[in-house]
């Protein structure tokens, strides 16, 4: 028996699916589809590669979907192992409750070495998405934060979840993405990958960006949680939430830090988010899909991006890639 | 005849499946990688916005950017595709793509990832980063020009690069009042160059990428005289690639010891498959085990095919560390300190002769230098012998010359122990992408200098014979004369007599 063995008895944190933990008969576990192995596979070299190659990597851990696969293949890369790097959460102060409640509640139940740091600049200045603007507060709670936060660890590896799909900027993405001591992404100055070979050679405060999920699209995403039971955050699911209507976006109205404007009335109704961030900044969507087979289903049919409800992408056309430019995930 | 296939022998109708694979149930279901390689203007974003577009790949609120974006729309009521696909502002500013994107879509039976590269001037460098992993290549030509010399430069970097599965997308066939004679002869002419280039499956599709038709959905109605499959089709019967054939392979990725009872090497199998109680060779040590254990997060398994990521544990205290190879006993790969190899130089500086660059394949970085040997000319597809710096762009035969033991396949047999990156020591950045081609032993390298054979050939058999790879490789090693037929004979007499 491999001495971490323990691990594996660890119960889910979340049934969202009729998941039971107690039968834990591994073998009864239906095989991946061809298709997912591969993506997993995939991803599980990626993160042994990075692993092995860089003195301190890091992963960011943002909470959602992508970054509760990510965690998943992490722990299947290093089994028996535990994950040999620390978990990174950047906290801007404007995430929704349930999902800092799920943070502590995955640390825990997976050991995690979780490091969670806030802007403290930010913090004391009391930047706010209402009264400072969504592309200020992303700025200084996000892109700050983060570099802050890889200078503080001296990172030269961070894993993230970003996918390809998400976003036209993202479809020239590397899987290692080189950044400059500064954090600065050069979309004309990438090193060029071929096959599965990886080049991991920086410079001291040079680092790169390594992202395991790059050829994942959203479906797959949301049928290998189903696939693999991985626990996900209660606000994926539907339920009656209190919300309000702000410039064609659901906005979340149960923090005590929101004020309706005039003329906006707090609705109630039966809401999820298809992607989780920020409040003030996530649009929700209305939904009655309140178990994981019924968000698929409802996904499958869906003909609207799942980035529609983030302001950030909003913006401007290009404005991702400004942002990444900045240093931005 | 519209479908071209080696097993289907002479005559085939049109209805012959692609890639002869008959069996519904025994469908490759993996994700199936290509790229799609034509000239500006051939279509090639239209075509990919087509993909994309009739799949559902693209979703409501991207459109409506798109429209925003691109304001006008032509006359089918379509987006600017290339809006779509062009995703970085520095491109859309200069109006061209100048790198490789990857563009995702899935029908119910498979999904696809396609390498979209550019068709302009840098566009071996960036195809070959495309085609290193594609399984297939959609070669665009337009109906109108027919094969240039373009789609032979692409076909030959699909085809070194070691895809073996082409398509031919003939398009825009509508401005060509969807004449069947002229994609007849466009598609023979292909047919011929393929072969060539030892390429023998190809499907020829004729098409029109603005309209739509044998792309996603059918064309027949505008091309009742086709009955060939769609693009679509055609894609989702091709094969992956899987080196599962061949000896077993582990690249050591790292060492896994949670604790002192536990000891295993984890890795993604490059090659074969492998059970417990397997005999293995740890490579360059030459250590012999046995397989005691294959460990995944699911399940202790009891066996492991190529592709597949995985902890090894072996039955005795060998030693191992990343960088090592495992494999199997009976069927080992080439070890040695030269091998013979093509390499695509990647970056402004080119290839420098004597440099010592760092090589890395699979999990193995080690330092070599590179002796180029000679040069391929892409519009003839011709071998020249070239001993200096190879330039960005450029594609080349080199002698690699390691301190320490390498350990390949040769490429055409195993595409991930036989390909390799070199990188440059002091920018660090990736230079080059590489196939091995052979091993070379100490003599036939330490040689290369010394003796020269000489050969006195009728000028057009000189001429043929220079051009073959095999002579390129090894142009060093002989002088080629020139003569008359008679001047040939008479010499045959001298040396007889
Ligand atoms: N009539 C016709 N025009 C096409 C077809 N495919 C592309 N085009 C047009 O050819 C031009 C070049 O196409 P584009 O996709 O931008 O070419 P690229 O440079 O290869 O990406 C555009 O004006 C397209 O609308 C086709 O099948 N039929």
């Amino acid at each position: 028996m491999p001495p971490d063995a323990a691990t594996r008895t660890d119960k889910p944190m979340q049934s969202h699916t009729e998941f039971d933990p107690q039968s834990k008969d591994k073998a009864a576990k239906p095989p991946l589809d061809p298709h997912l192995k591969a993506l997993e596979n995939e991803a599980i070299h990626i993160f042994r590669e990075v692993a092995a190659e860089f003195e301190r990597p890091v992963m960011l851990y943002s909470i959602g979907k992508d970054s509760s696969v990510l965690l998943h293949l992490a722990r299947k890369a290093f089994y028996p192992g535990k994950i040999p790097f620390p978990l990174l959460h950047i906290d801007t102060g404007w995430k929704f409750p349930e999902m800092i409640a799920f943070r502590d509640e995955m640390a825990e139940a997976f050991g995690l070495n979780l490091v969670v740091h806030t802007n403290p600049r930010g913090a004391s200045e009391g930047i706010s998405p209402f009264t400072h603007g969504s592309s200020y507060h992303t700025d200084v709670m996000k892109t700050e934060a983060l570099r802050q936060a890889l200078d503080l660890g001296q990172y030269d590896a961070a894993f993230g979840g970003a996918r390809r799909d998400e976003e036209a900027s993202r479809a020239k993405e590397r899987i290692y993405s080189f950044r400059t001591p500064d954090h600065k992404w050069d979309p004309r100055n990438q090193r060029p990958e071929l096959w599965n070979i990886y080049n991991g050679m920086v410079r001291r405060g040079e680092s790169v960006r390594a992202f395991p999920l790059s050829n994942w699209t959203e479906v797959d995403i949301w049928r290998y949680i189903q696939a693999e039971n991985i626990p996900l955050p209660p606000l994926y699911f539907a339920k009656p939430r209190k919300f309000v209507e702000r410039d064609g976006m659901l906005m979340w109205a149960e923090d005590p830090r929101f004020e309706a404007l005039p003329g906006e009335q707090v609705q109630e109704g039966m809401l999820r988010f298809r992607t989780l961030g920020c409040w003030p900044l996530t649009g929700g969507i209305r939904s009655t899909a309140s178990t994981l087979d019924e968000v698929i289903a409802e996904l499958e049919i869906a003909t609207v991006s799942e980035r529609q409800g983030r302001a950030i992408d909003r913006d401007q056309a290009g404005s991702m890639e400004k942002k990444k430019r900045e240093g931005y995930f | 005849m519209t479908s071209y296939n080696d097993h289907s022998g002479s005559g085939a109708s049109a209805t012959i499946l692609p890639f002869a694979e008959p069996q519904r149930a025994a469908r490759d279901t993996r994700p199936l990688r290509l790229i799609t390689c034509g000239s500006v203007d051939d279509g090639k974003s239209t075509l990919i916005g087509r993909l994309l577009w009739d799949t559902k790949a693209v979703k409501e609120d991207q459109a409506a950017t798109l429209k925003r974006d691109s304001g006008a729309q032509n006359d089918l009521g379509l987006p600017d595709f290339a809006l779509l696909l062009d995703g970085l502002q520095a491109e859309r500013e200069q109006g061209i793509t100048i790198d490789v994107a990857y563009r995702y879509f899935s029908t119910d039976r498979r999904s696809f990832i396609v390498a979209d590269t550019p068709g302009h001037e840098q566009y071996t460098r960036n195809m070959a980063t495309g085609a290193s992993t594609a399984d297939l290549a959609v070669l665009l030509t337009d109906a109108r020009t027919g094969i240039l010399e373009q789609t032979r430069r692409h076909a030959t970097i699909a085809a070194l690069m070691g895809i073996r599965q082409f398509v031919l997308a003939v398009n825009k066939i509508d401005l060509v009042g969807y004449d069947k004679a002229i994609f007849e002869k466009i598609a023979h002419d292909f047919k011929e160059l393929a072969a060539t280039l030892g390429v023998r499956q190809i499907t020829a599709i004729p098409m029109s990428a603005l309209k739509g038709e044998n792309v996603v959905l059918s064309g027949h109605s505008a091309m009742p005289w086709y009955e060939g499959p769609t693009l679509i089709e055609t894609l989702e019967l091709a094969t992956t690639r899987s080196a599962q054939t061949g000896g077993f392979r582990l690249p050591v990725q790292r060492v896994s010891r949670p604790g002192e009872s536990f000891r295993g090497y984890q890795g993604t199998v490059a090659g074969g498959a492998v059970r417990p109680g397997d005999s293995v060779v740890v490579l360059p040590s030459g250590m012999v085990a046995n397989v005691k254990q294959i460990v995944t997060f699911d399940l202790v398994r009891n066996a492991a095919v190529a592709g597949d990521a995985i902890t090894l544990v072996l039955d005795r205290q060998v030693d191992v560390s990343r960088g090592d190879m495992i494999v199997s006993i009976d069927a080992q790969p080439l070890t040695g300190h030269h091998f013979d190899a093509q390499i695509v130089a990647l970056q402004a500086g080119g290839i420098e002769p004597g440099k010592r660059y760092w090589l890395k394949s699979g999990s193995r970085r080690q330092r070599v230098s590179v002796a180029p040997l000679s040069q391929l000319e892409l519009s003839s597809g011709k071998w020249k012998t070239h001993e200096d710096t190879l330039a960005m762009n450029a594609i080349g035969k080199v002698l690699l010359s390691f301190d320490e033991t390498a350990i390949f396949d040769i490429y055409e047999q195993n595409r991930s122990t036989g390909a390799f990156i070199l990188i440059d020591p002091d920018t660090l950045n990736t230079v080059a992408g590489g196939m091995i081609t052979a091993k070379r032993s100490q003599a036939d390298a330490a040689h290369r200098d010394g003796q020269r054979v000489v050969l006195s050939l009728p000028a057009d058999l000189a001429d043929q014979l220079m051009s073959t790879e095999i002579f390129a490789a090894r142009r060093d090693e002989a002088d080629v004369r020139r003569v008359s037929a008679a001047r040939a004979a008479d010499l045959m007499k001298d040396l007889e007599a």
